[in-house]
C-alpha cells in the first residue's frame, strides 16, 4: 500500500513537471517553430499513446491488490448485524462455544476473520478504513467481508449508509489482539461474568432486574435475556460506550441510563429520568462489574 | 512471373476490394458497438452467474474467447477503415464535399474510433479476467 502510495505521488510529480516544461517550452517558442506533422505526432504520443500505456501499466499492476481476500479454513467467522444504532456482535460455537458482544469486535493478529454481515432494521453499513474496505449491511441478507490484521492495534469502525437520526453516532472499535491474548479473551467471553462482590453493585443488579432492564439487555449467567438492546455480560471489558461514541465511565453509564434519548437521538431506549441519581448511580456500578 | 509479384498483385487487389466496400455511418459505429456488446457481456454474465449461482462465472474461458472475438472485429474494422482513409484521388487537405474526401473522413472517423474501442475492451477485459470474485 505504502508503495502504491510513493508510486503514484512519484509518477503525479514526475508527469506535472514533464506536462509544465512543455508549456514553458510551447509558450516560449515562436510562431511555426514546430510544423503541422510534428505538433500532429506530439498530439499522437503525449496525447494519446503514453497516457494510455501508462494507465494500462496501472491498471494490470495495480489489480491484484485489489483481488478480494479469500477466508480460509483457519478463518475466524464473526457475524455482526447493524441496528438502529448499534453494532450486533457474535461469535461461534466452532472456537469452543457460541457467545454474543456488542460495539467491540476482537479479532487475533495474522488470522483471517471472515465478518458476516446482516442488519436487523434498516440498511447499514460496515467500514474499518484501516482494516478492509466497506460492506453494506442489508436485511434479509448475508454479505461477507475478509480481512486480516497484520498489526496490533485499535481500529475504529463506523456505521456508513444513513441509517437514521443517530447514523453518524453509530461507531465501534475493532481491536486487533496476539493470538494468545485472544484466546484468553475467548475463555473469558465464555464465562458468565462474576456475581457482584459490593453491596452498591449488589443494589445495582436488584435495581436492573427491577427496572425492567432485562427485557432489551442480555447478561449471562442472570435472568436477563433481552435481545433487543446490546448484550451486557461483558460490557466493563469495553473501552467505550454507546457504539463507540464516549468513553466508558461511570459518569457517561449514568447519563446514558437516565436519559438515552438525549445522548442517542432516535435510540429505542426509553428515558429513565424518573431514576433517583443514586438508583442510576448504582445500577452504573453493577454494570462495571461485568467484565 | 515470380510469386512476389503475384502475392503483390493479390495486395493490391485487397485493397482495391477494400477500398470499393462503402462507409458509412454504420460502419463508423461498428467499433463503439463491439465495445458496448463485450461490456454488457461481462458485466451481465458476472452479474448473473453471482445470482444465480452464487459463484463467479463457471466459464471465465468465455471472457477470454469474447474479448478475443470482440478485438479482432475491432482490428479488422481499424484495418479496413486504414485502408480506406488513403483512398487516393483528390488532392489534399480532404475537405471537400466530394465521395472520397468524405469516404476519407469517415475512415479515419472509424480508425480512432476502433482505437478508442480496443483500449477500452481491454481495461474491461482486465478486472473480469484478474478479479475472479463476485464481491
Amino acid at each position: 500500500m505504502r508503495d502504491l502510495t510513493l508510486l503514484m505521488t512519484a509518477g503525479g510529480v514526475l508527469i506535472f513537471v514533464i506536462v509544465a516544461a512543455l508549456f514553458t517550452i510551447a509558450i516560449r517558442s515562436r510562431q511555426g517553430a514546430i510544423g503541422h506533422r510534428g505538433g500532429m505526432r506530439l498530439v499522437l504520443w503525449a496525447g494519446a499513446i503514453v497516457p494510455t500505456v501508462v494507465l494500462a501499466a496501472l491498471l494490470i499492476g495495480t489489480l491484484p491488490a485489489m483481488r478480494p481476500m479469500k477466508a480460509d479454513d483457519r478463518a475466524l467467522v464473526v457475524d455482526v448485524s447493524g441496528e438502529q444504532f448499534w453494532w450486533r456482535v457474535g461469535y461461534r460455537a466452532a472456537d469452543g462455544g457460541a457467545f454474543a458482544a456488542a460495539n467491540e469486535v476482537r479479532i487475533p493478529v495474522g488470522r483471517t476473520v471472515d465478518f458476516r454481515l446482516s442488519a436487523g432494521d434498516v440498511i447499514h453499513s460496515f467500514w474499518i478504513p484501516g482494516l478492509a474496505g466497506k460492506v453494506d449491511m442489508i436485511p434479509g441478507r448475508t454479505n461477507r467481508l475478509v480481512a486480516r490484521a497484520t498489526r496490533a492495534g485499535r481500529y475504529r469502525g463506523q456505521c456508513a449508509e444513513f441509517c437514521g437520526l443517530s447514523h453518524a453516532l453509530m461507531a465501534f472499535d475493532v481491536v486487533a489482539m496476539e493470538p494468545a491474548a485472544f484466546d484468553r479473551w475467548l475463555t473469558e467471553q465464555r464465562r458468565p461474568p462474576p456475581t457482584p462482590a459490593t453491596l452498591v453493585a449488589q443494589r445495582g443488579a436488584r435495581m436492573f432486574a427491577d427496572n425492567g432492564c432485562g427485557g432489551c439487555h442480555a447478561v449471562a449467567g442472570t435472568p436477563a435475556t433481552g435481545r433487543i438492546g446490546p448484550d451486557f455480560s461483558h460490557i466493563a471489558g469495553r473501552a467505550t460506550l454507546g457504539a463507540g461514541i464516549m468513553p466508558m465511565s461511570t459518569a457517561n453509564l449514568v447519563r446514558f441510563i437516565r436519559n438515552a434519548p438525549a445522548v442517542k437521538p432516535g435510540a429505542r431506549m426509553p428515558r429513565y429520568t424518573h431514576l433517583a441519581p443514586a438508583d442510576a448511580l448504582a445500577i452504573a456500578r453493577y454494570l462495571e462489574t461485568l467484565k | 512471373m515470380s510469386e512476389d509479384d503475384t502475392s503483390g498483385d493479390d495486395d493490391r487487389g485487397l485493397t482495391e476490394r477494400l477500398r470499393e466496400r462503402r462507409v458509412t455511418l454504420w460502419t463508423l459505429i461498428v467499433p463503439p458497438t463491439v465495445w458496448a456488446v463485450h461490456f454488457l457481456f461481462c458485466y451481465l454474465w458476472v452479474a448473473v452467474s453471482c445470482a444465480k449461482q452464487g459463484g463467479f462465472a463457471r466459464f471465465p474461458i468465455a471472457f477470454v474467447a469474447g474479448t478475443i472475438l470482440a478485438l479482432g472485429i475491432i482490428v479488422a474494422s481499424g484495418a479496413i477503415a486504414f485502408v480506406q482513409s488513403r483512398t487516393p484521388g483528390d488532392p489534399p487537405p480532404h475537405d471537400e464535399s466530394t465521395g472520397i474526401d468524405r469516404t476519407r473522413f469517415l475512415a479515419t472517423a472509424t480508425l480512432l474510433l476502433a482505437g478508442l474501442s480496443f483500449v477500452a475492451v481491454l481495461f474491461t477485459a482486465a478486472p473480469a479476467l484478474m478479479l475472479t470474485d463476485c464481491r
